[in-house]
Order: structure tokens, then C-alpha cells, then sequence
């Protein structure tokens, strides 16, 4: 899997889009999870810190927490995964779940790039 | 979110094992033993993971490597009579080539665990039972059994067992042996030929709530990995798909099928899981462990029953999940809960007391601080359509 360059990522297997402030879950965190089947997310309005869980992605047999990668508030959740959650699994990468209005621009550089991020994952895995 | 790998060191392994990994399993610690929970890469062009394994167990056919159950052999002058001591079912009513679901219990009525007990031959029974349980079962039979003129062998590594489940099971596994399925009906069991091995036992049993077969083979790798293999080319075209316990959970809730520490277990009695019709308090069954007590409760009264939930409110209830009445008032506690794959809905199995347990009844269940609406529905949340 070769992830997308324009995105940030978390060692918590979420990725940020920097310039659109979206959100979502890695490829690897889909594959890991399987089918998914509830996504539960904030309201607009709600301000989320960074490192800190801001709704829970389940598939049948877990329950996980969302880490949000930046502090902001969100402006926008993707309504669509409320009635059809196997878009994450499908394509993690477009899926967005929330769409956030970064509290701090900077906050963004420190998380992984995509060969940081596959090369984390590489670790993890042996 | 977070993703970890587990050392399998200490973990017992079927003789499937190599097979599941080869085939890209995702494994699980199961009761102690390292099992697929699913296998997302599928089978030939039908692609896998728990959700399509459910349906293709529903829809069409699925292979199940089911080895980690234990098996109990009890033969003897006086088998059937250790059998009616430690089980709470009526196994005087089997003929030979038919089994019952039934239980061992304790004095207070609960669960040691359920178990299926097949009549074999004349004085011969075999009593399939649950994997986490087994030395304990198996101890436990040795232990009461002793009185009675019968030997109790554990017999679980022996065999590899592989659940064949679906409505197209029966046609699959009819190409592989030489018995006649169609005279085997739903909980008998025959021996045949089956992929060239003499002899097998092929009982119409299952924890799926389809029609199914489960077969009982020689644990040898070579063996077990050949029958495997022969049975899933077998169903490739009608899309069969290797199954883990993953979709074994969702199947057997879907079904209201028990599972040991969640419906059933040792402090819960019979009455209480609702297994009332598999336990007989009858004058041919005669005095069982758990009787005298079961006998009791039932003058008495249970404190709670089990009953069906489905989810209202967006939500999956889970595992140990509180129940809640319309007031907020904590009532009972969900034993197993899930989305249901084929229903697409979100189910729960929970106990609560009697006086609430009323099919349409309003109840929530407490998600992560929530509080989520349900509602009591029948049970089983799926039944089978008629042949």
C-alpha cells in the first residue's frame, strides 16, 4: 500500500488532510478493524483536542476510539457513513469523517509523513 | 485507534492451523487456543471477511474448522445411566444415530457446559463439548461418572471437526461421501466415506442455525489439510468461503444459540437462559445433578429471564452492557451483543427481570455513557426458512 503524500498521519492510524482540515483512518487501520459497521462521530460545532478521542469507528467484534491528529473545531461530519459505514473500508483514504478548522496550522507539520507513517506500520507489523 | 500482534506461544493450535494462516487468517486467542476469527482474502473469486462469511453460511455454504471443541467418550454396562446422572436431558429418548442438546450442571442448576451427547452404539455416548471448558468437563464427567459401571475418555484430539453449514450443505457434502444425507435428518448422525476416509461420523449438527453437517476426522495434519482443501474446491462454485468465529458469534446470536459465559455458565440456572425445553424434569429421566435445585426454582420463581433485544436508537449493544427502563432505573445486564450481518440490524441477548421481559417491551441499553433506545423482540432473531 503506498499512502496518498498530500495526507499527514498519526501513530494512532488516522491521517489529516492539511489543506482541507478532513480527517479519517488510515488503509491499515481498515484492514485491522474489518468490516465496519457503526462510525460514530462529534457534532459541528464540537471542538476537538489533539490526542484526545473525539468518536469511536466499530466494526462487529471491536469497539475503537477516534484520535483526533490536530486541536479545532468541526465544521462539517460526513453524514454519508452514518447509512453505508463500509465506505471507510473501501477506500480509507476518502472517507473523511469530520472536517476540522485547524486551532493551530503549525500543529499539522509535526505529525508522520506518508513514508513515516508506512515505515511505522511496517515496524508494528514484524 | 490501535492495532497490536500477540505472541502465540503458550496457545494450543487445531490441526487446521497451518491452513488458516497459510490462507491469511486473522487470528484470535480462543478459550486458549489460537484460532481464525476470519479470513479476509476469501476463497477462489468470493472475496472474505466476517461479514461475507456470515452470509455466505445463510446464502449459500461455509467451512468451519470447529477441532478446538472437546469430545467426551462414556461406554459401559451402565453408559446411559452416567450419562441421565450428568446431564440434564433425557438421553433414554435417543436411538442409536441420534443426538440431543443438552448440559452438564451443577447442584445449584448451572452451567458446567452445554454439550451435545450423540448415542454411538449400545451402551456408548459421546458428548461433544466447548473449547475453553474442556479439561474441566472432562474432569467433571470422570468425577461423577465414577459411581457408575462406565469409562469416560477424553477423546478431543483425536479427531479434527469441521462444521459444513448453509442451506447448500447437504448438496456440497453429498459429493464428497457415499452416505445417504437425505436419511440423516437434523440432530442424527451417520458414518460414512467421506473424502476417502472410512467410517467417518457425520452428524446433522451445527451453531449456525442452518441446515449443516459436522464431520469428525483424523487429527493428522496431512489429512485434516486434504479433507479441507477437497471440501472447499468442492464449493467453490457455489461460492463457499472459509468461516471463523467471528461469523460462528454473529450466526449462533442471530439464532439465539447460547454461548458458555455469556447465556449460560456456572452462575446462571436453566430455567434463567430459557433451555427449559431441553431439560427434563420427568419421571423416566429420573434424578440428574442440578435437579433437586432446578425443582426449587422453578416453585420459586427465577430473578431474571432472558430476552431478545434490538437495537432502536443508533448504537450496537455489547457484551456487559447495562439494560435500562424507561425511567433510567439499571434492570439487567446484555450477555451477548452485535450487529446481526444477515438482519442488518444491531441485536442483543440480555437478562432481565421477568416482570419486564415482555416481547415489545421499551427498555435502552447504556453505549459508552449513552443511553440508547430498544426494544424486546422474539426470539430467535432468525429462524431458517422451511425446506
Amino acid at each position: 500500500m503506498s499512502y496518498p503524500t498530500n495526507l499527514k498521519y498519526t501513530k494512532e492510524h488516522e491521517w489529516l488532510n492539511p489543506e482541507t482540515g478532513e480527517v479519517g483512518i488510515t488503509h491499515h487501520a481498515q484492514e485491522s478493524l474489518g468490516d465496519i459497521v457503526f462510525v460514530e462521530l462529534p457534532k459541528p460545532g464540537a471542538e476537538v483536542a489533539a490526542g484526545k478521542s473525539f468518536g469511536t469507528v466499530e466494526s462487529v467484534k471491536a469497539v475503537s476510539d477516534l484520535f483526533a491528529p490536530v486541536s479545532g473545531t468541526v465544521t462539517a461530519i460526513n453524514d454519508a457513513l452514518a447509512t453505508a459505514p463500509e465506505k471507510v473500508n473501501q477506500d480509507a483514504h476518502a472517507a473523511w469523517m469530520i472536517k476540522l478548522k485547524l486551532k493551530d496550522p503549525n500543529e499539522a507539520a509535526k505529525l508522520l509523513s506518508a513514508a513515516d507513517y508506512e515505515k511505522f506500520v511496517a515496524e508494528e507489523g514484524a | 485507534m490501535s492495532t497490536s500482534s500477540e505472541a502465540t506461544g503458550t496457545l494450543r493450535k487445531t490441526a487446521l492451523n497451518p491452513v488458516h494462516r497459510q490462507m491469511g487468517a486473522k487470528m484470535v486467542d480462543f478459550g486458549g487456543w489460537d484460532m481464525p476469527v476470519e479470513y479476509p482474502a476469501g476463497f477462489g473469486e468470493r472475496p472474505g471477511g466476517l461479514i461475507q462469511e456470515h452470509l455466505a453460511v445463510r446464502t449459500a455454504v461455509g467451512l468451519f474448522d470447529v477441532s478446538h471443541m472437546g469430545d467426551i467418550g462414556m461406554e459401559g454396562p451402565q453408559g446411559l445411566e452416567a450419562v441421565q446422572h450428568i446431564t440434564m436431558n433425557d438421553a433414554s429418548r435417543l436411538a442409536i444415530g441420534q443426538a440431543q442438546y443438552s448440559a452438564m450442571l451443577y447442584p445449584p442448576g448451572t452451567f458446567v457446559d452445554d454439550v451435545i451427547v450423540h448415542h454411538l452404539d449400545k451402551n456408548s455416548y459421546l458428548l461433544v463439548i466447548n473449547a475453553g471448558t474442556r479439561e474441566k468437563d472432562y474432569n467433571w464427567a470422570r468425577e461423577n461418572a465414577r459411581n457408575f459401571e462406565c469409562q469416560v475418555e477424553d477423546a478431543g484430539d483425536n479427531f479434527t471437526q469441521l462444521a459444513i453449514q448453509g442451506p447448500r450443505a447437504a448438496e456440497l457434502l453429498q459429493q464428497l461421501t457415499d452416505a445417504d444425507l437425505s436419511q440423516v435428518k437434523n440432530y442424527w448422525f451417520t458414518y460414512g466415506t467421506v473424502c476417502r476416509l472410512k467410517e467417518t461420523l457425520i452428524a446433522r449438527t451445527g451453531y449456525t442455525g442452518e441446515d449443516g453437517f459436522e464431520i469428525y476426522i483424523p487429527s493428522e495434519e496431512a489429512v485434516s489439510r486434504r479433507v479441507w482443501f477437497e471440501v472447499l474446491e468442492a464449493g467453490k462454485g457455489m461460492g463457499i468461503l472459509p468461516c471463523g468465529l467471528g461469523a460462528r458469534n454473529t450466526l449462533r446470536l442471530e439464532s439465539k444459540m447460547a454461548l458458555y459465559g455469556h447465556e449460560i455458565s456456572d452462575d446462571i440456572t436453566v430455567w434463567e437462559a430459557g433451555l427449559d425445553r431441553f431439560c427434563k424434569l420427568t419421571p423416566e429421566k429420573g434424578t440428574f445433578i442440578g435437579r433437586a435445585a432446578l425443582e426449587r426454582q422453578k416453585a420459586e420463581g427465577i430473578p431474571r429471564t432472558l430476552v431478545g433485544l434490538e437495537m432502536c436508537g443508533r448504537g450496537i449493544a455489547r457484551d456487559g452492557y447495562k439494560v435500562l427502563d424507561k425511567s433510567g432505573k439499571d434492570i439487567g445486564v446484555v450477555s451477548s451483543g452485535s450487529y446481526a450481518p444477515f438482519l442488518k440490524k444491531n441485536i442483543a441477548l440480555a437478562f432481565v427481570p421477568p416482570a419486564q421481559s415482555a416481547v415489545g417491551g421499551a427498555v435502552s441499553v447504556e453505549i459508552r455513557g449513552q443511553s440508547v433506545e430498544a426494544r424486546i423482540v422474539p426470539t430467535p432473531f432468525y429462524k431458517r426458512p422451511k425446506a
